[in-house]
């Protein structure tokens, strides 16, 4: 199971409170910001485009992905996740840049 | 007894103004979508209480959020905008060419006969159209491929398509305006595009009367007489009573002819209305005075409609998609400004009143009369 922690704006239009739960498919992939966005955006369909450009996949400019105190948001989005994020230990934290005064 | 809807599209969210129809005690909710832009919120002429809203953000992008109860609650459709085909080029604001790239939807145009029939305006400009609802958007791509699309330039607020008028009389007939490539018309229901702009003259551009290049603000009909269109631009408030063929200036004795909105009155189709501001950098009214001007002759000659309205220290600005008219008699008029002030006129002009004062920065006005 692997946490997903939403900025507030994300939350109020997924219509969920705290953290999000995912099952990620296939046991025998690693698992990467792309496959949690994939499940992310297959359970809350009304996220797409929010997180990600629809068609590119590439990260919105203002969007960041941290996990385990690292910054992940520059990293290949097929590269796999901390063991800790896996193990649902830590979450994946999806976070709205520090902009706009 | 009838009621009233005003929908309120600002910097941080959408408002729904309520009254009766004698338009005097009001009804404040909102905001819905709190924090986010609200570039447009309208309903549908086919049912009132289908509502359609353009909400962006800079950090989360376009999403587009419909509602079946008259904005009681909401449900976030279709947000795939994507340019069909070969993407193109147009000019930047340095004269390179920069290739096309999807920002935001300015407008929504409901169908008159459809609830589900709607049309989007977009940044970078672009027409679309869904007839489920907002579930599914196609670009009609012959405007954005239109042959003088690669000399197309944006206006300060970016290339956008901010106008669609949805012909009453015409089936087919569609109006769209691109700031700043012009007007354009569609007797094909988007197939085929004819550049609008004979008798524009627009002295920031090298060739003043070219047929594209002209900063359109806003083009409004009066749907008793469709061959008709007001407009304000950049500089200049202009008609044309030969549906777009031929433009001439109205402009007449307006303290400044710079400006954004342009309403026709609903029962008076050569009443106009015009907020003048008193330039393109300087986005606030003449004098510190906010005055709403009232031609009855279609143009050409106004008056100051003062009343009610603040006549000193005001510097507020109103967008294009800001000012709009209900169908009561006597007619109302709505307008909201860069200082969240919704003001509203229940006779026609003559005085004014505000619904609301303290909002984010109005960004579109729409009104709907209720049964």
């Amino acid at each position: 199971m692997i946490r997903v922690v939403l900025p507030a704006h994300l939350k109020t239009l997924a219509h969920v409170t705290g953290e999000v739960r995912l099952e990620v498919a296939g046991q025998d992939s690693p698992v990467t910001p792309r496959r949690v966005l994939d499940a992310l955006e297959t359970r809350y369909p009304m996220l797409l485009g929010t997180i990600r450009d629809r068609h590119s996949g590439e990260r919105r400019p203002f969007v960041r992905f941290y996990a385990c105190e690292d910054d992940l948001s520059n990293s290949s989005p097929d590269t796999p996740l901390p063991e800790r994020v896996v193990a649902g230990e830590e979450p994946f934290i999806v976070l709205g840049a520090m902009a706009g005064g | 007894m009838s009621g009233v809807r005003v929908l309120v599209g600002t910097r941080k969210g959408a408002f729904v103004l309520t009254s009766n129809g004698r338009r005097g005690d009001w009804t404040v909710e909102g905001p819905h979508f709190g924090g986010w832009e609200i570039y447009h919120l309208t309903g549908s002429p086919a049912d009132p209480d289908r509502l359609y809203a353009s909400q962006s953000g800079g950090w989360f992008g376009q999403l587009i959020q419909r509602s079946d109860d008259g904005g009681r609650s909401w449900t976030t459709v279709g947000n795939d905008f994507a340019y069909d085909g070969d993407v193109g080029e147009h000019l930047w604001y340095d004269g390179t060419p920069r290739p096309w790239e999807f920002k935001r939807v300015w407008h929504l145009e409901p169908s008159r006969d459809d609830p589900d029939t709607v049309y989007a305006g977009a940044e970078d400009a672009a027409l679309y159209l869904s007839t489920d609802g907002g579930a599914k958007w196609t670009e009609l791509t012959a405007l954005r491929t239109h042959p003088t699309g690669p000399s197309w330039q944006p206006g300060a607020g970016g290339l956008c398509l901010h106008t669609i008028i949805l012909d009453p009389a015409q089936q087919g007939r569609i109006y769209t305006a691109i700031s700043a490539a012009g007007a354009f018309r569609s007797d094909d229901g988007g197939v085929s595009w004819l550049p609008i702009n004979k008798g524009l003259r627009s002295g920031e551009i090298p060739d003043d009367d070219a047929e594209v290049g002209h900063c359109v603000h806003h083009i409004t009909q009066h749907p008793s007489r469709p061959d008709t269109l007001f407009m304000q631009k950049h500089w200049d408030v202009m008609r044309s009573d030969d549906a777009g063929a031929n433009w001439r200036e109205v402009s007449g004795n307006l303290p400044s002819d710079f400006g954004f909105p342009i309403a026709v009155h609903a029962h008076e189709p050569e009443t106009i209305y015009v907020v003048p501001i008193k330039s393109d950098s300087e986005h606030y009214p003449p004098e510190g005075k906010l005055r709403v001007y009232r031609s009855r002759t279609g143009g050409d000659e106004w008056e100051p409609l003062t009343r009610g309205l603040p006549q000193s220290d005001c510097y507020v600005n109103v967008l294009r998609d800001a000012m709009a008219v209900d169908a009561l008699d006597p007619c109302g008029i709505y307008f909201g400004t860069s200082g969240g002030q919704v003001y509203h006129s229940a006779d026609g002009g003559d005085s004014w009143a505000p619904i609301v004062r303290d909002l984010p920065p109005v960004l579109s006005v729409e009104v709907q009369v209720l049964p």
